[in-house]
């Protein structure tokens, strides 16, 4: 009996490990291919700060100024100054910087902001990122050329190159050693999980004190009164039940707290048929196909719904253009052709969609640009 | 518990909220919190009550609650029929409860984010469609059948079969499903100097948990013959416009926990969340779980990508960034009470929070309602898992006066959660990311709650 139990433990045991091995081995067959090599160069785009990767070719400031106007201008200004859409590219970095390696404005509390040009370490950063993810609402759409172009134009305007200047992928390593904040990055710190940059141990050290602990009742920071509205009516951001509401600031502190508005609305919901989907009688049919087509070509990275962004709001166009005869077809060739000068100096590219998508878009904006 | 002695058996301040009619309910927040007893108790008594009930409801909340005595129409009726929506939504009631944008924060709603309602979820779970957003050149519904993944060296000799794979065959492969927390290293960012926003929506709310369905990336990796021996980094990459990229440890990978996920609480990963699949790297803020995955390669140095260099940096009092910072330190916040607020009345309250650690499993969080000078170990409700939002709870009687409520964070590592002047005194005020301070909420005498920071 004992015997015949473990000869079949032993047996039992054998089959495990064939098991085992058979699982260890397993290729997990018909799962998988080989990626071509044309597969590879199409996604393969990235570029280290080693410069692997970087893909052969030139551009001249000069051409890159050409390619910033006509597709980078809209959203980062002629300088890449602007602040309008995106943090300001250039500025606060001067002739010392480049000699130290090291933005000396980034210990200046007093300075307003952070540009690229201030945290640029690494220029194969900008012509990576430039090269996979720019213009904004059409990543991807420029030559190697014009990548290189553009990184030299934004050089330029950074005060790092010259006018002349062509930039290539034999010069990039001498460049990198002009950038003004080079030398401003560290990896010593305790983030990294793992060793493969050094420590991992954490850089702030608290201890878990229990009982009449030193610490501070001061309040030194708090909400003040004029924000406390800024993110909208809370008593519309908490649940109706539960053991607190969302405090009404829509009105003052001092006055006293309301949930009322809420509190009327669940009445009102509890007393009336479930609110259906559809649009009450009587109000305006919102196009949200149209309103889809603006997000789908980005146009509301420039447009607000009623306010200005870098262009005007929908709604400002619908107003000033109510009542044209020709409206629609006008207003669809302006969103096709781009233009200047109707809003101000600022030049609205021109869009690449469809006749149909611009026209579609054009209508809403007739109707009123309704929400 | 230790019950307030001045609350009675009589007492009905619990009462559905519709029956706390809008002056009532102005007079409780206002601290009258003895006047709905006094309103049943005393129902028809002139003055008090006059402005608070019609006659008629004074007369039945005598005999007692409405809502309980007058049988309402879903008690009498028929309801709805089953699939009545294929796809179930919350109750209209839980509209209030949706992820916002902060006001100001962003200048494009394509590169932007949104905060999940922390104030207003239960345990660790986030509902997918509460799920914080954080895009980078806007989000898109990818078509499954057409999404492939390339997994590639930077050399060939650091992996020796590239590779390309369907969804199909992905999710051919063995799974496993895993809880784990995401949160945004910018999280908290905007409070770094000063207390700036409201409510813990978007103080904390760039935080979710879910249950994640996938591969570990390590299987693929060995299936594609990768030498682990050269290639100590791994860059992943998106599909989308920004083709998002970031750096990654193979010490990660090696453990197991990466994973090629593709579900998400049951179901595929929402758009939002990057349909049909995103990385998800437990422990690591969510900039590297990179959405719409496309690509993985191997390589020998780190890819110093845009969210590497210019942005996700932390800058130091001296000036430099810190670069590839990637732990969530240990952190925690009280949803419950918290910004924004208000408590109805004195009395009892389970304080109510959440804490995790990008560095394991969280062993302990204590709460002070005295803003530090004493502390109570909370209840740590399970599961309590590794790299993983831990719910905990603490009983408290509120007595009216001001409160300082925090809560305090350890995990198994040993590591504390620091105060704001711990981790200011290292890091200064400016890095923007990884603020993983003790938050502290004001309970004013209003009951009203506030957001604040001390000295």
């Amino acid at each position: 009996m004992s015997s015949s139990r473990s000869l079949l433990a032993a047996l039992l045991l054998v089959l495990a490990a064939a098991v085992a091995h058979a699982q260890t081995t397993i290729p997990y067959a018909g799962i998988g291919r080989a990626a071509t090599p044309a597969e590879l160069a199409a996604w393969d785009i990235d570029v280290r700060p080693d410069f692997k990767g970087l893909p052969k070719g030139s551009g001249s400031v000069a051409q890159g100024m050409e390619v910033w106007e006509g597709k980078c201008a809209s959203c980062h200004g002629i300088f890449g100054e602007s602040n309008e859409v995106f943090a300001p590219l250039t500025g606060g970095t001067g002739k010392q910087d480049m000699q130290t390696g090291r933005a000396a404005r980034l210990t200046d509390r007093a300075f307003p902001g952070r540009t690229t040009m201030m945290k640029l370490a690494h220029l194969s950063t900008l012509w990576d990122y430039i090269n996979r993810a720019m213009p904004w609402n059409a990543p991807k759409s420029l030559s190697t050329s014009e990548v290189y172009a553009v990184t030299a134009y934004l050089l330029n305007l950074g005060g790092v190159l010259p006018e002349s200047f062509t930039l290539s992928d034999r010069n990039m390593a001498q460049v990198q050693a002009m950038l003004p904040n080079r030398n401003g990055l560290t990896t010593e710190h305790g983030l990294w999980p793992g060793k493969s940059m050094g420590t991992d141990k954490p850089d702030v050290r608290a201890v878990a004190c229990m009982k009449d602990c030193p610490t501070s009742s001061v309040v030194a920071s708090s909400l003040p009164d004029f924000a406390r509205n800024a993110h909208g009516n809370l008593a519309e951001q908490n649940r109706l039940v539960g053991p607190q509401r969302g405090a009404d600031t829509s009105v003052a502190a001092a006055a006293v707290v309301s949930a009322l508005p809420v509190a009327a609305a669940a009445q009102v919901a509890a007393t009336t048929p479930a609110p259906a989907a559809k649009p009450a009688v009587g109000k305006p049919v919102v196009d949200t196909a149209a309103i889809a087509l603006t997000q789908k070509y980005a146009c509301n990275a420039c447009h607000g719904m009623d306010k200005k962004i870098l262009g005007p709001g929908f709604q400002e166009v619908a107003k000033k253009y109510a009542g044209r005869a020709d409206g629609v077809d006008y207003l669809a060739g302006k969103i096709r052709a781009g233009g200047t000068g109707a809003w101000g100096a600022v030049p609205m590219p021109p869009q690449t969609l469809g006749a149909a998508e611009a026209k579609q878009i054009a209508q809403w904006l007739m109707d009123g640009a309704r929400k | 518990m230790k019950l307030d002695k001045t609350s009675g058996p009589g007492r009905l301040v619990k009462a559905p909220e519709n029956f706390i009619d809008a002056a009532g309910m102005r007079q409780v927040v206002a601290g009258r919190r003895d006047f709905l007893r006094r309103a049943i108790v005393a129902a028809g008594a002139v003055g008090a009550t006059a402005a608070l009930a019609t006659r008629a409801q004074a007369a039945t909340a005598a005999a007692g609650d409405p809502h309980i005595l007058d049988l309402p129409a879903h008690t009498r009726g028929l309801g709805q029929p089953v699939v009545t929506d294929g796809y179930g939504k919350p109750s209209q009631y839980e509209a209030n409860v949706q992820r916002r944008q902060s006001p100001g924060l962003t200048q494009t709603t394509q590169s932007s984010v949104s905060f999940a309602p922390l104030q207003s979820l239960f345990g660790i779970v986030t509902p997918s469609g509460l799920h914080f957003e954080r895009h980078h050149q806007g989000w898109w519904d990818v078509d499954p059948t057409k999404h492939r993944l390339m997994v590639n060296g930077s050399e060939p000799g650091l992996l020796k079969k590239p590779q390309v794979f369907t969804m199909d065959e992905l999710m051919r492969l063995p799974s496993v499903s895993r809880f784990h927390f995401i949160e945004c290293g910018a999280n908290t960012g905007m409070e770094w100097g000063n207390v700036a926003v409201p409510t813990c929506q978007y103080t904390h709310g760039m935080l979710s948990c879910s249950e994640f369905t996938g591969v570990p990336l390590r299987m693929v990796l060995d299936m594609c013959g990768v030498d682990l021996r050269r290639a100590r980094f791994v860059l992943a990459e998106g599909a989308d416009g920004a083709s998002m990229t970031r750096t990654l440890p193979m010490e990660l990978v090696e453990s197991g926990e990466v994973l090629l996920a593709y579900g998400q609480n049951g179901e595929m990963l929402r758009p939002e969340s990057g349909y049909p699949l995103r990385l998800v790297v437990p422990g690591v803020q969510g900039v590297s779980w990179v959405k719409y995955l496309r690509r993985i390669e191997v390589g020998d140095k780190p890819y110093g990508t845009k969210d590497e260099v210019l942005h996700y940096v932390d800058l130091m009092p001296d000036g430099r960034h810190r670069q590839y910072t990637s732990t969530q330190e240990c952190k925690s916040v009280i949803t419950t009470p918290s910004g924004g607020q208000v408590l109805l009345d004195k009395g009892f309250y389970s304080i109510s929070g959440l804490a995790w650690s990008g560095r394991g499993a969280i062993k302990r969080v204590d709460v002070s309602v005295d803003g530090g000078r004493n502390w109570r170990t909370a209840r740590l409700e399970t599961p309590v898992l590794s790299k993983c939002l831990t719910r905990f709870n603490l009983d408290w009687t509120w007595d009216g006066k001001p409160a300082l409520v925090q809560s305090r964070a350890m995990d198994e590592t040993g590591y504390v959660q620091p105060s704001y002047r711990q981790l200011r005194e290292v890091r200064g005020t400016r890095s923007i990311y990884h603020n993983n301070a003790v938050q502290t909420w004001l309970v004013q005498e209003s009951g009203e709650v506030k957001n604040v920071q001390l000295s």
